[in-house]
């Protein structure tokens, strides 16, 4: 039996879907079986952001709604063993589905998976409330900014209040050159205030958009720093003990020759 | 007219302490879900009680909702008061 895990942020915008598809991708390189869910109707990025949006047939609420089966669904990612998606439908709404349905769908799937992914949207509504439905476990997303803090605060209190008490945070666009001018609230700061445990902590990253331009996950690109920081998150959800990445560049003189030359592996982030 | 210091950024806290500071406040608020006026109104009454014993430094009391953890994980909320005293009242010594 796998293990269902939402991905949820009450913001928008901070990352939960590069997030999902990061975690998955790194996930299925470690071995596993995994599906990640768009739970985010009306309004599906998922797809795109894997490169799978040109398969896709049938979706979440076609599946719901018994139009096709459940198997005919699923997406399977050619590039990575062992990885699937379950596309949302895009010209429905949130209410195309209940709670009830999206437990019964995360049962079915924590039967064939070892980890069922759950992008969820935006908000606290409905979508968010179907997104959560059938999880065992949350991640919380959030950016170290005023507004994300605050929402991911709120999702804490209404995760726990459905049974969801133990989230995990992980902080994501975390810029060192303003934590280091004292400019943007560091990975203390946010624990701190949001007093949960932490997963991970992922840079602003460039790649990122690279990436997601491309339709690849950027935990496929060897030396990214975003890349290394997902694939320390997937290894410490399998509950290997991986210390939060060195987020400094090398900034001597001979470490940046180094790194011109290749000759210098990045540290343990 | 241009301040130089400010120009600088000597006399300015780090924005990542205000943004702190700030949200703090705003999640004593957002997680007790009570408006701004709770505190107030409780700070009030809790002065008008006291002060049937006690003189109280009213300009110097100090009550914030906390969050204080559980023994379950998850966290609650502490009202905690501070509340300076100048005298103990006639009517307080008398008791007991």
């Amino acid at each position: 039996m796998g293990e269902v895990i939402v991905i949820t942020s009450g913001k928008g915008g901070v990352g939960k879907t590069t997030t999902t598809a990061n975690i998955g991708t790194a996930l299925a390189m470690e071995g596993k079986q995994v599906v990640l869910v768009d739970a985010d109707i009306g309004l599906r990025n998922l797809d795109v952001v894997m490169g799978l949006e040109n398969r896709i047939v049938y979706d979440l609420v076609d599946v719901v709604e018994g139009t096709c089966r459940l198997k005919q669904a699923l997406i399977k990612d050619k590039r990575f063993n062992g990885l699937f998606l379950l596309p949302a439908a895009q010209t429905k709404d949130k209410t195309a589905i209940s709670p009830k349905q999206m437990q019964e769908l995360s049962k079915e799937l924590k039967e064939q998976f070892d980890y069922v992914l759950i992008d969820c949207p935006a908000g606290i509504e409905r979508g968010f409330k179907n997104a959560i439905a059938g999880a065992d476990k949350a991640i919380i997303v959030t950016i170290p900014e005023v507004s994300a803090v605050r929402d991911a605060d709120r999702i804490i209190g209404l995760l726990s209040s459905s049974g969801l008490s133990d989230p995990m945070l992980i902080i994501n666009r975390l810029k060192i050159d303003m934590v280091k001018r004292g400019d943007m609230m560091d990975i203390d700061d946010t624990i701190d205030i949001l007093g949960i445990d932490l997963l991970g902590v992922v840079p602003d990253d460039e790649q990122i958009v690279i990436s997601t331009n491309r339709g690849e996950p950027v935990v496929s690109e060897e030396n990214t720093m975003a890349g290394q920081a997902f694939r320390n998150i997937a290894k410490r959800l399998l509950g290997q003990d991986v210390p939060i990445m060195n987020l400094e560049e090398p900034d001597t003189f001979v470490e940046k020759l180094k790194r011109l030359f290749g000759l210098n592996k990045r540290k343990s982030y | 007219m241009f301040d130089l210091f400010k120009f600088l950024g000597k006399d300015e806290s780090p924005s990542k302490d205000i943004a702190k500071e700030r949200l703090k406040l705003v999640l004593i608020h957002d997680r007790a879900n009570v408006s701004p006026k709770f505190l107030d109104m409780v700070k009030g009454d809790i002065v008008k009680v006291m002060s049937d014993y006690v003189e109280i430094e009213e300009d110097n009391i100090d009550i914030r909702l906390n969050r204080v953890p559980k023994d379950d994980n998850t966290f609650g909320s502490a009202l905690v008061a501070n509340i300076p005293i100048r005298k103990v009242k006639k009517i307080g010594k008398n008791i007991g």
